[in-house]
Formats: C-alpha cells, structure tokens, sequence
C-alpha cells in the first residue's frame, strides 16, 4: 500500500479540477453500490447489474443532451415533454403503418425531436429569451400536443409492431440494445467533447459569452445547436422509451426532466454553464439510479423519488455553492 | 418607462374586454352574474400566489417551486383533519407549512447562496415529493364542514371570500410596491442588487423575507383551494406554477427583474382566468389549454423582445 | 520613415443619435508604440470595437500595409492580424491557458483536436514571453495581470502584427506594470504595432514612442512622444488648460470623528489604526492588492472586522458613515433607474420617514442637488445610463451627500472621468470637508493623492507603512512605502 500512495498522490497533482471531482465522484457511487450490495448481495449479480443499467439507459442519453444545454447557460424543462410527444408519435405512426419497420419510425422520432427542440432554440438565440420561461412554456405547449394527435387515447403493447418492441430489448452480450445505445451514447459524448472543435466552442461560449464573440463564436448560435442536438436524443429517447415499456399515452415521462437535471447537477455540470463532464453525467444518472432500484429493496416506496431527486439536486448545488464563495485572495503578507 | 408599462396595462385591459365580446358571442351562459361569480372561483387562488410572486421576481429571484408548496401544505393540513384538528387549526397549519417552506427557499438562496432557479426547481421536487411520500396514491377527505367555507363560502351576494380576499391583497400590494420605500427596494435590488448593498439596503433579508412572504401565501392558496376541493390528493395543484409564472409575466413583470407594477399584474390574472374558463366552459379540456397556456407564456416575451430587435 | 503599418482616415460612427467617432484618424507604424489618449467617451472604446470586428464604422476608410480593408468581423481581425488586449480580460475561466490560446483556432488532425500540438506550442509561447505561469494552469486561477499575458499569447499565437492595448494596467501592481512593459518593448522590438491607451501620463511617457489624441470623437493632434510635454497633451485632451486642479482651501482640524484601532480582517488587513478629524482629508494610498477597498467597506459598515474598534465621535456618531465605491456603475448607481431615484435610495428612510414615498419630494431632492454639484442633465427624471461618467459620479457623490454624513469615504473618486469633472469632485470633496466633516480619500493617483490630503496613509499588502503630513508626503516617499523596494 505505501508503495502505491506515490504513484496515487502524482496522478492526484496532475489531475484538472473536473477530473478530480469525477474521479471522487466514481469512489462515491461506487461505495454507495457496495453498501447496497453488502444489505442485499444479489444488488451486485450480472444480471441485476445488466437491469440497472438498462432501466437507466435512457435517463444516461437525456441527460447528456441536457447537460449540452445547461453547459452553455440554457436550461430545458421541455425534454420530457418532447420525448413524450416524439414517442406518442413514432407508435402511432407504427400503428398507422406497421409494416414500415422500425428505422423510418425512428428517423421521424428524432426528425420531430430535433424541430421541438430547434424551436426552443430559435426562441432562445435569436429573440434571446429566458430559457427557463420558453422551456416552462414549451414544455406545456409540447405535452398539450400529445393529447391532441392521440385524441387522449392511450397506444397499447397489442397495438405494435413485434420490430417495433423488439428492437429495444434484443440482448447482445448480457445487455440490451438499450444498454448498448447508452453506452455507445456516452463514449461518443466523451471522444467529441473532447475532441471536437464545435465542442469546444461550446465550452467557450458558455463560460463566458462576451470573449466567445470576441473570439467569433456566437453564443446564442452555440445555445440553438445545443438546444437542437439535445432535442433529437429526446426524440430517439421517446420511441426507446415508448419501445421499452410498450405504451404509450400523454403522460410518460411526467416528471422526468427535473430526475434529469438532479443527475446533471450532481455529474458536476455547473448551472452558472461552462463546466461540465460526460463522465460525470453518467456517474450521476448511475447514483440515482442505484437510489432507485435499492428502494423497493429497503421497503421504501417508490413515491419517495420525486424526494429524493430533489433533496439530491439541492445537496449538489449546496455543497458546489459554498465551494465558490470561500476562494478569496489572500492579500496579507506575513511579517 | 412609466409610459410604456401605461400601453402594456391599456392592452391588457383591452384584451380583457374583447374577450369578454368573445366568450359571450359563443357561448349564452357566459354574461351571467353566477357565472362569471364562479368563473372568480377559477382563478383567484393562483392569483393570490402571484402577487408576492411578482414581487419576488422584480426584486429578481423566481420561485417555481409554489405549487409544490400548495400540495404539500394542503397534505399537512389534512393529516390535521385526519387527526381532529379544527378547522382554525387547520388554516394556521397550512399557512404555517406555507411559510416554512418559503422560508426554505428564503434560506436556500440567502445563506445557501444557490441561484433561485435551481434552489425552487430542487424544492419544488423536494415539497411535491413529500407530499408523494407521505400520501401515495390515497386521498385525504375528512375535512370538517365548516372548513368548506373558506374556499366556498360568500361574503355578499356573489362575491365569494375567495375574491373578496383577492381584491384587498391586491390593492395592499399595490399600495406597498408603488407607494412606500420598501416597494422601492424591492425595484433596486431588481435592478442592481450590488448597487443596493452599497446604497445600505439588506438585500439578504428581502429576498428571504419575499420568498417567505410567497410560501404563506402559497399556504393561503392551499387551504382555499383544499376548503374548496374538499379532500387532498398529491397531485393536487400540479402544474399551477406555470400558470402562477404565466400570470405574473404576462402582467408586464420582467424576468430580469426591475420592472413590473402591481394593476398589471391583476389584469393579467383577470385575462387568463376568464380565458381558461371561458374555454372550459366551451368544453375545452385541461391539457389542451395548457398548450394555450404555454404558448401565451412565450408569446408574452416573445413579442415585445421581437419589437425591440429593429 | 517607412509608410505606416495600420492607418484609419476620418472615421465616423454612430450609434442611434449619438456621435461616438466623427472625424477620427490614427497611424500606427512598425515597431513602435503608439499612446491613444482622451477622456472618457472621447471615443477610444468605439475605436477598439471596430479594429475588434464588433462594429463597422458608417463612414471613413481603413488601411493595412497601404491595402484598403473591412474588418467585418472578429474572425476578419484576426486573420488581418489585429489582436486586441482588452480592458474586462476576456479570458476563458473554465478553460486551461493553453485552451484559451486557441480559442477557435486549435490544431487538428483529422477533424479533431490535436491536443498534444497545442499544447506545444502554448508552452513555446508563453516562454517567449517568460510568463510565470504553465500552459495546463486553469485560467480562472490567475490574476488580472497573467491573464492580460494570456490575451497578448492569444494574439501571439494569431500572428498578430497590430496589438491593442485597451487600459492595460488599470489593476496592476507597480511591478506587475513593470513587468508588462517589458513585454510591450519586446513586442515593439520584434516589429509589431502596439498601441497603449491610457489615461496615466506616466506611463505614457515611459512607454510610448508617438502619440494621438481624441477629444469629442475627433482625433486633435498626433506626433512623437519626445516632442511634447503634458501640460500641452492636457490641453489637446481638454481643450483648454486647466490649473485649479486641487484647491487648496486651509486645513482646520477640529474635533475627533473616527477613531480606528487594531483593526483587521482575515486576508484582507490587519493592525489598522488611525484617527480622523473634522475638516480634514486623509489620503489613502496603496497600489492594488493592499487591502485599501477592503478596509473602506468594513469602515462603512459592509463587512465587518474580526478584530480591532472602530467609534465615530462627536457630529460622525450620528451622521455616519458614507462609501463613494470604485465601480459607479455596478457599485455607485443603477443605471437604469433615474437621477431622482438613484438619489433617493439611501436616503429612503429620510425621504419617506412613515413609509409612504412621494415623488415631487424626491424629484425636489436631486433638483437640489443637479444645481449644487451643475451635473450636466435635462431634469431629475433623466436615467443615469444617458449620462457621462463625470456626471453620473457626480450622482453617486450627491446621494451620499444628501444623507448628510459625518465621514464620506471615496474610493478611487476619478477614475475613468473627463479633467473637468475631476476638478469639480476635488471640489466638492474639499468642500465637505471644510465644512467640519471628514473625509477619507483613497486613490492611486500619485498627483491626486499628494493635491488632496492633508495627510497621507501608505497600505502595504493589507497593513500600514507609513503616515506623512502634506509636508512630508512626496512621490517617491510614497511610492517607496507602498511597494516591495
């Protein structure tokens, strides 16, 4: 052990401060893990490990669009709403046209996404309006819009198409489809955040729009791609979601973005913009899973999640608000 | 400014009334004294939350978490029945569960030094979520009878308490934001809240006193709504924060923070609940009006940010 | 001489009614540094924003290496090759320097970023310039000083024959400043066009090889540096001269109105004692970093000491304490807002004693004081935002003397404001001040300092180096004390 401390304590110096923060934050998720495994052993078996990955699948690729948005000042209240009314979409046209097969109905879903979200995106760019009051907004006006295409009529499981079902639970290697998308999902954020120039612009403009125009990034125009990009992974997310639990009425989804933006706010994405990993994203939507699934475990209901999302969204920003107000200067000298 | 804020207060007065041409036009139940009596009924418990609210949001701050305040203290308040409380009892827990949860807000923002956006979106979470928690999917009815009268009772003819309430807080906050220095501290700190400090205004303590002031009266508004509903259910309220925000805004108040008056406000509530009943009278359900809702809310900043581009 | 690297004939811009550049020409030649000097809303401001890109001038011509250009936007600034150094640091907090070197520009290879590449070359920059900082440093770690060295890397790093520098040494340090000119001269010395606005002839002295001066969005008069003295740069900046600077009204001490003792806040200062008294002016001089702000906002009450005393005696202990801030227009006003309303914000409690607020008693208030202090507006009604700087501290000024405080302190009272203007505060001030009250000015301006006080406190990195009486007090006495020499 002495031996390795070091080692440790050299790779700890190098680190970023987002690195380091990811990296605690992996020690913590993983202590929370296997103090649920230590209760309940079976927590920790392939197969239950293969469930909590799938049943957080989709909050892993919402949140990594979220987090796209927050990254450059915005924030999207109607990511649910969207997924909702892209989903209801996909499985009546799939109802409608059911021997189209499964990619054309997927490309529609994120075509439809992609314009939800654009719109927020026009508004919030060109007429620089308040993000939290268009999304609050669209987010009404998108799940309103459910209820119209589908007369209010829920699209049950005997009403599609055996592709349309199967595609999400297809098992390859232990994990679903929908795990594989996830992971796929994140290790692609992880390569083109970092590596990606458009990526890096938007890091610029959100942590500090006036030298971004200086240096000939728009932020507003930043702020419209993200919106957009986050609103097509809500559109694929509404046929996974729709596909997964093979229904699909107006009210899917109710509540899910602000599980989204809890998972985003404890991943380390500062809601001031401009910090933010991918990792960290991920590790956030596995902690409140991990949450989740243990619940019934414990004999706790499932009515407590909407509690403790929002008991883990204020900790996180609690503990990252003190944080910045203690860096002071220190102006005296010693004698 | 005052002369433009005159023009958004004209306009709204004037949608007011095409709109009751309108809604009289298609439907013959509209212009009825009972009707528009009850039509108050609609919208006079979320108005009551936007005065204070406005208040806050042109001192700068925004709070979305009031109807997780309404639920959770209409949940509080029918354990209390539950348990034999009194129907005084009762109001004075739900106004006190009101004021603690603001106080939380208050303290979130004040001592925590969280943004309020993500303070109230966490705690909307946090109160609903309690809510949640301690009732599931039951329902909590035994109120007792004299407690309907708050949110179903008359003070003379048609006029319901629940207005009759309404009126005079509108007219104590008017009075209050317009006419006395604290209304003016409250525009300062909107304005330039590090200004204010440096003028000696306790920046703190306003805006802990604001959202305080928000969550008594969301408890105000849970034991009209409750009294008048007559039982409590978790989702009770769901989705009236953007109504409540709707209200506010589309009453000429800015999200910057700064500006605003009181009459707009009012008008503002005026517009909105005799649209939403007019086209619930119509049939129109819930949901779809929300999409009216949504896009008015939009609208609402949208044009004059659109008129001011040239 | 060889022709001139960047020339701008009569340039002209506007924005809605107002006339920022009227007939405005500058040469900037290879190799040298050129001093752009002129009061606040002269037009310098507008000038950068054009050769930034951010604005395009509605009339009059630019030229490069005698080609006519447009530089239509940031992206077109650079490739020209003009950097600008600007006064907010427009630096990338959340990002690494080396990040923020190349900012837009970052190597690639194959469509991604070449990471290891920039990161190379960041670090063979910032040798160049012997920074005392590494390439990986998060840039929200460093001070304003290092992060003016990141923007002039940034436009290293662009090839930037043109820099801008736009009030560079407004927060620095005596020897940070140093620091910077060795910089500027190495530039200089490798062929690149500088040039340094500011308001400090001193260094403008030290630094600049040629001058120009704007004056109402005209340029007035250009030429070398060693041809001129200031009195004339003076003239050309004002148009007229101006002596009765500082007037020197005779001192009266009286009575005892501040007494402060051991006075300390962790990090900030510590061990701070003095004494006030009524009718006189203490100068507080120190260069950034030594605590002086600090100090002022716990003496008015905004933070508050760990340790030490501090009592208000005799007509201070009611009438208070006032603080003139260093930033009018975050700190001293609310822009928006109007002359009336700015006015009446301490002073509520006076204004509206039961709570209830009436407007001709305000309106009455700054009509009052608009005559008392001759700020230049059309009426009690007008938004502080229209006016200028020298008027809206004039603003910031009467609010606080309207409260009638036994103590007003001012930070940093000139900064950033026409000749005129400061004469009329330097005015006021001794006025107050003779009139039996106290006051406490802090400043960074050597001339101001020595004008003003009757004695002069020296803070060094958060404590007291020395107290001169106006006899004692010279520049290099003070400067001696207040820095590391």
């Amino acid at each position: 052990m002495s031996a390795v401390l070091p080692h440790f304590q050299r790779l700890w110096r190098g680190l970023s401060d987002s690195a380091r923060r990811d990296f605690a934050f992996a020690a913590l998720t993983l202590v929370l893990f296997f103090a649920v495994t230590l209760k309940f052993h079976g927590f920790a078996s392939p197969r239950n490990i293969a469930g909590l990955l799938d049943d957080t699948s989709i909050f892993i690729l919402l949140a990594l669009g979220q987090m796209l948005v927050i990254l450059v000042r915005g924030i999207d209240l109607s990511i649910a709403a969207n997924l909702a009314l892209c989903g209801m979409l996909a499985a009546l046209t799939n109802r409608a046209f059911p021997d189209a097969g499964v990619a054309p109905v997927v490309a529609l879903s994120i075509a439809c996404g992609t314009l939800l979200g654009g719109f927020n995106g026009i508004l919030v760019w060109k007429l620089r309006l308040p993000p939290i009051v268009v999304t609050l907004g669209t987010m009404s006006m998108y799940r309103g819009a459910i209820y119209l295409l589908s007369h209010g009529a829920w699209v049950n499981e005997n009403e599609m198409s055996r592709g349309f079902v199967a595609f999400t639970r297809a098992q390859f290697l232990g994990l679903s489809t929908l795990s594989w998308l996830a992971l796929g999902g994140a290790a692609l954020f992880i390569l083109a955040l970092r590596g990606s120039r458009l990526a890096r612009d938007l890091y610029a403009a959100g942590g500090n729009p006036e030298a971004a125009s200086y240096s000939g990034i728009d932020p507003g125009r930043m702020q419209f791609i993200a919106y957009t990009i986050c609103g097509a992974i809500a559109g694929l997310a509404g046929y996974l979601w729709v596909a997964r639990f093979a229904v699909a009425y107006t009210d899917i989804a109710l509540g899910v973005e602000l599980q989204v933006i809890a998972a985003c706010l404890i991943g380390g994405v500062a809601i001031a913009g401009g910090t933010g990993s991918a990792i960290g994203v991920v590790l956030g939507c596995l902690f409140i899973g991990i949450i989740r699934s243990s619940l019934p475990l414990i004999e706790v209901s499932s009515f407590w999640q909407m509690f403790i999302n929002g008991a883990v969204i204020l900790v996180a920003v609690l503990a990252s608000a003190r944080r910045r107000v203690d860096q002071r200067r220190i102006l005296e000298a010693p004698t | 400014m005052t002369a433009r804020l005159l023009r958004w207060e004209t306009m709204l007065a004037v949608v007011l009334v095409l709109e009751f041409v309108l809604f009289s036009t298609l439907s013959p139940y509209f212009l009825n004294v009972d009707t528009l009596s009850d039509a108050t009924f609609n919208f006079t418990e979320r108005a009551l939350v936007a005065l204070p609210l406005a208040l806050l949001i042109i001192a700068g701050e925004i709070d979305i978490s009031v109807a997780g305040i309404i639920a959770l203290a209409s949940v509080a308040m029918g354990l209390g029945a539950a348990h034999g409380v009194g129907t005084p009892g009762l109001a004075c827990m739900g106004l006190g569960t009101g004021l603690l949860a603001g106080a939380v807000n208050g303290a979130l923002v004040t001592w925590g030094r969280v943004p309020s956006i993500v303070a109230t979106i966490g705690t909307m979470s946090l109160f609903r979520g309690a809510a949640y928690a301690v009732l599931g999917d039951h329902v909590l009815k035994e109120y007792p009878e004299s407690f309907a009268s708050f949110g179903q009772g008359y003070l003379v003819g048609p006029i319901s308490y629940e207005l009759t309430l309404f009126v005079v807080f509108a007219l104590a906050f008017g009075v209050f934001l317009h006419r006395t220095r604290w209304g003016r501290a409250i525009y300062a700190i909107g304005a330039n809240p590090i200004a204010s400090r440096f003028a000696g205004l306790p920046v703190d303590r306003y805006r802990f006193a604001l959202f305080a002031l928000t969550g008594l009266f969301s408890g105000l508004a849970a034991v009209l709504l409750t009294s008048r509903l007559g039982s409590t259910r978790p989702s009770i309220a769901q989705g009236w924060e953007l109504d409540i925000v709707s209200m506010v805004i589309l009453g000429g108040v800015s999200v910057w923070g700064g500006k605003g008056s009181i009459t707009g406000v009012v008008l503002a509530a005026l517009v909105f609940g005799f649209v939403t009943f007019g086209l619930g009278l119509l049939n129109i359900p819930g949901i779809v009006m929300s999409i009216f809702t949504g896009a008015l809310l939009i609208l609402v900043v949208a044009v004059p940010a659109w008129l001011s581009r040239k | 001489m060889p022709p001139p690297l960047l020339t701008l004939t009569e340039i002209r811009k506007s924005f809605g009614g107002a006339r920022a550049l009227e007939r405005a020409s500058l040469e900037l030649q290879r190799g040298s540094v050129t001093a752009l000097l002129g009061e606040n809303g002269a037009g310098k401001s507008t000038l950068v924003k054009i050769l930034s890109g951010i604005h395009q001038p509605d009339g009059g011509e630019i030229h490069f290496e005698g080609e006519p250009i447009r530089i239509a936007s940031p992206e077109d600034a650079r490739r020209i090759g003009l950097g600008v150094v600007h006064q907010e640091c427009l630096v990338f907090d959340n990002l690494s320097v080396a990040e923020n070197l190349f900012v837009k520009v970052q190597p690639a290879r194959r469509g991604l970023v070449d990471w290891r590449s920039l990161r190379t070359r960041a670090a063979a920059v910032l040798r160049d310039l012997d920074a005392d900082f590494t390439a990986d440093t998060p840039a929200g770690r460093l001070s304003i000083a290092q992060k003016h060295v990141v923007q002039i890397a940034r436009a290293l790093v662009h090839e930037s024959r043109v820099l801008i520098l736009d009030e560079p040494t407004a927060s620095l340090s005596q020897r940070e400043c140093v620091e910077l000119f060795r910089i500027v001269r190495k530039l200089r010395d490798s062929g690149c066009a500088l040039l340094f606005i500011s308001h400090k002839f001193d260094e403008v002295f030290e630094i600049a090889d040629r001058y120009t001066v704007f004056r109402d969005g005209v340029s007035v008069g250009a030429g070398a540096m060693a041809d001129v003295t200031r009195d004339e740069l003076v003239r050309l900046m004002v148009g007229r001269s101006v002596d009765q600077l500082f007037p020197q009204l005779p001192e009266i001490p009286g009575e005892e109105l501040l007494r402060v003792d051991g006075l300390a806040r962790a990090g900030e200062f510590a061990d701070i004692s003095f004494a006030l008294r009524s009718g006189e002016i203490l100068g507080i001089y120190g260069l950034v970093g030594a605590g002086r702000t600090e100090l002022a906002q716990v003496l008015f009450g905004l933070q508050r000491a760990d340790r030490g005393t501090m009592t208000l005696s005799g007509a201070a202990q009611s009438a208070g304490v006032a603080l003139v801030p260093e930033d009018r227009q975050t700190q001293g006003g609310i822009l928006p807002f109007s002359i009336a309303a700015n006015l009446a914000l301490p002073n509520l409690r006076a204004l509206a004693p039961h709570g209830w607020c009436s407007v001709p008693r305000e309106a009455a208030l700054a009509r009052e004081w608009i005559d008392k202090l001759a700020i230049r507006a059309q009426g009690p009604e007008q938004t502080v935002h229209s006016l200028s700087g020298g008027n809206q501290q004039k603003v910031v000024i009467a609010k606080w003397l309207a409260r009638k405080p036994g103590v007003l302190i001012l930070d940093e009272p000139t900064k950033g404001i026409d000749v005129g203007a400061k004469a009329a505060v330097h005015a006021v001030t001794s006025e107050f001040a003779r009139a039996g009250n106290g006051v406490i000015m802090i400043s960074s301006d050597l001339p101001e300092i020595l004008g003003m006080s009757d004695r002069v406190l020296v803070m060094r990195r958060g404590r007291l180096r020395g107290e001169f009486t106006r006899a004692q007090a010279t520049s290099e006495a003070l400067l001696r004390a207040a820095s590391d020499a």
